[in-house]
């Protein structure tokens, strides 16, 4: 896995509260065996007319917004199941990161299991990114993992938490598994002294 | 001053369980009990062979299908491509890593946290997971019990532990009685509507008072299923005497020697007097109405005889605008009763309603009735040993002459993956616990009520409050 960097981008405004994962990714689209291609199902529900055309309407559809790395969400994103294929389809469409106020805690930790990062802003400066992009929606913001900062586009840096043991692997590719497995002799005793074997 | 302190039960059960943690790190917990099914787990199995790695507990977990499994007449062949190489997949993983798996012919399989419990897997003090946000369900018997995504499920596969942070603890004090016509599930539901859809977030929600004390297993486990849906991690009660009888003698249940040991062992998992929550609210039930949801959300709730709420009343300019978006979705005038207003689809099923005793319920309402001619009724019992036991008990008859479907178990139209679902527009009152826009079918719309409301809206064909269905 290689490490989170620095990256500068547009964002694409979805203002909406609650987004849950069904709405990332419709049930539908579990029947997989991988995790690839997911990303043409992102948000397939909104982003689809019934006969399978795009909506003109809808923000990943229009052509401003191509290429852009950055989700601004409403509060509270990812409620909902603890599908993987969530932060898989955000991942698989382009997307870096995902901005809101709040996450649900399953989807965060599968975001941040993804490198896909869940920035979670105060209220305010979350208001200020939404008023900023009203007057330039070309706007590019960056994202400073290790400076935990959202950085507008006027130098202005906005701090988001982020547990320090998740920052650590991101910015160095550790392997989460890899690092589980070297407790196996502990998990052994462990397994030992509770009777557990 | 040395008096050891006062635990809670979420404490005591954490503790216990952290096998090492490194200073700045999550603690690495070990997962007594790992439940997997066919949607969340293909990518983990083989994440497991890329590296080389095997199951390192296989003893430790136990596999079926149950989201994207048909519910219709056994004897048709699969016709969904997609489902049935998942449905193999799962069977080939589970041999492949010697983990017992209750497939499509076992008379064992089921939706995962119906099973569980059922076979007496689930027991207190344990921690377990699965890659399903509903494990919250097994809370229920003073287990720590969570979901967990696919990353997650491979650590376990492969270390038998996870990488956790400690979440706080929210004590949610449930006091009062329950009037005619309410269930768990309208207690839930009346949480729900109170603290939205994130109000859990960070947290374990530990339910106590009295009114917890009086339920039955299955309906705690109705209320701590849909935890998850206030956004809390898990949702978990004390056991007791009721979490004992349960327990006793089922098929995977401790036995002889072991058995008294374990019954000791789970009397002192109570949270101690005096131990402190993080957070603290009560909920008083008396005087509860049956509930009913009107948005997209399950938060989005309602006493069944109340007015759709109005955006124009809310002040938030977020939540009016949220509110908005969800009466329009759900084609539903601010201000209108909802009793009245028509339905087209009932499910009775899933693993917050799917088991003996919602079948009870709801037979009890349909029983010497007959389903409105406009109403496509499914009754989807959560596991096959559930089915059994409906059959022994009449049910089965009380459903088909009442003119419902009687199926086969299974997730079915709680998630739409299998084919069960609705069509764009129609509505359906669902006892399942997700009225998220599609969740049971493209276009669909959804209420959540209890079993009891779900057979009365059943048999007259609209939003009906089951306190007043005539005779
Ligand atoms: S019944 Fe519904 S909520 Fe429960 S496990 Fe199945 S799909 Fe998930």
């Amino acid at each position: 896995m290689p490490g989170f960097s620095r990256f500068t981008s547009r964002l694409v405004p979805l203002l909406v509260d609650n987004i849950d994962t069904d709405q990332i990714i419709p049930a539908r689209f579990l029947k997989v065996t991988d995790k690839l291609g997911l990303g043409e199902s992102l948000f397939s529900d909104w982003r689809f007319n019934p006969d399978g055309s795009p909506r003109a309407d809808f923000v990943l559809n229009m052509p401003e917004h191509r290429g852009a790395q950055i989700l601004l969400a409403g509060d509270n994103f990812g409620c909902g199941s603890s599908r993987e294929h969530a932060p898989w389809a955000l991942s698989g469409f382009g997307f870096r990161a995902v901005i809101s106020t709040s996450f649900a805690d399953i989807f965060a930790n599968n975001a941040l299991k993804n490198s896909l990062l869940p920035l979670a802003l105060s209220g305010a400066d979350h208001r200020e990114v939404v008023a900023l992009l009203k007057s330039d929606p070309a706007a590019e913001f960056s994202v400073d993992l290790s400076s935990q900062t959202l950085i507008t586009p006027g130098g202005k840096p906005m701090p988001f938490p982020i547990d320090s043991f998740a920052k650590t692997c991101l910015l160095n590719g550790v392997d989460e598994l890899g690092y589980l497995l070297r407790f196996v002799p502990e998990i052994e005793a462990f397994e030992q002294s509770t009777s557990r074997g | 001053m040395n008096a050891p302190k006062a635990k809670t039960l979420f404490q005591k059960i954490w503790e216990s369980h952290v096998v090492t943690q490194e200073p700045g790190a999550p603690a690495v917990l070990y997962i007594d009990l790992h439940l997997v099914h066919e949607v969340t787990s293909p990518q983990a199995f083989a994440g497991l062979r890329s590296r080389g790695l095997r199951v390192r507990r296989p003893a430790r977990t136990f596999a079926t299908v149950d989201h994207s499994i048909p519910t219709g007449d056994p004897a048709v062949p699969l016709s969904d491509m997609l489902a049935s190489r998942q449905i193999a997949q799962m069977e080939e993983n589970a041999g492949w890593g010697g983990i017992r798996f209750f497939g499509m012919n076992s008379t064992q399989r089921g939706i995962v946290h119906v099973i569980g419990p059922e076979l007496g897997l689930t027991q207190p003090g344990m921690t377990v997971v699965c890659g399903d946000s509903h494990t919250s369900t097994h809370g229920a018997f003073g287990a720590l019990a969570f979901g967990i995504g696919t990353s997650e499920v491979e650590h376990v596969l492969a270390s038998q532990c996870l990488l956790q942070r400690r979440p706080g603890v929210c004590e949610v004090r449930i006091e009062g009685k329950k009037g005619p016509g309410v269930t768990a599930k309208d207690i839930v539901l009346a949480l729900l509507a109170r603290i939205g859809v994130g109000g859990g977030t960070g947290h374990v929600f530990e339910y106590t008072g009295s009114a917890v004390g009086s339920l039955t297993m299955e309906e705690r486990m109705t209320i701590c299923n849909m935890s998850i849906e206030g956004g809390a991690r898990a949702g978990m009660m004390a056991p007791d005497d009721t979490t004992i009888e349960y327990i006793a003698g089922r098929e995977f249940s401790p036995r002889g020697a072991a058995w008294d040991s374990a019954v000791a062992r789970w009397r002192k998992l109570p949270t101690d007097d005096g131990a402190v929550f993080d957070r603290s609210m009560t909920l008083d039930i008396s005087g509860l109405s049956p509930m009913i949801t009107f948005g997209t959300n399950p938060g989005m709730g309602l006493a069944i005889t109340g007015p759709v709420p109005s955006p124009d009343q809310v002040a938030d300019p977020a939540r009016r605008s949220a509110l908005r978006k969800a009466l329009e979705y759900m084609n539903l005038t601010p201000g209108q009763p909802l009793l009245g207003s028509p339905v087209n689809v009932v499910f009775i099923g899933s693993c917050t309603n799917g088991r003996i005793s919602d079948l009870r319920l709801a037979a009890s309402v349909l029983r010497g009735r007959r389903v409105a001619p406009t109403v496509r009724l499914l009754v989807v019992p959560g596991s096959q040993a559930v089915k059994a036991q409906a059959e022994d008990e009449g049910l089965d008859g009380i459903f088909k002459s009442a003119g419902a479907e009687w199926r086969e178990a299974g997730c079915s139209m709680c998630i739409a993956m299998n084919g069960d679902q609705l069509l764009p527009g129609q509505y359906a009152v669902s006892t399942s616990n997700r009225n998220f826009e599609g969740r049971q079918g493209k276009g669909g719309r959804t209420f959540l009520a209890s079993p009891l409301t779900a057979a009365a809206c059943a048999v007259t064909g609209t939003i009906t409050d089951v306190r007043t269905l005539p005779s």
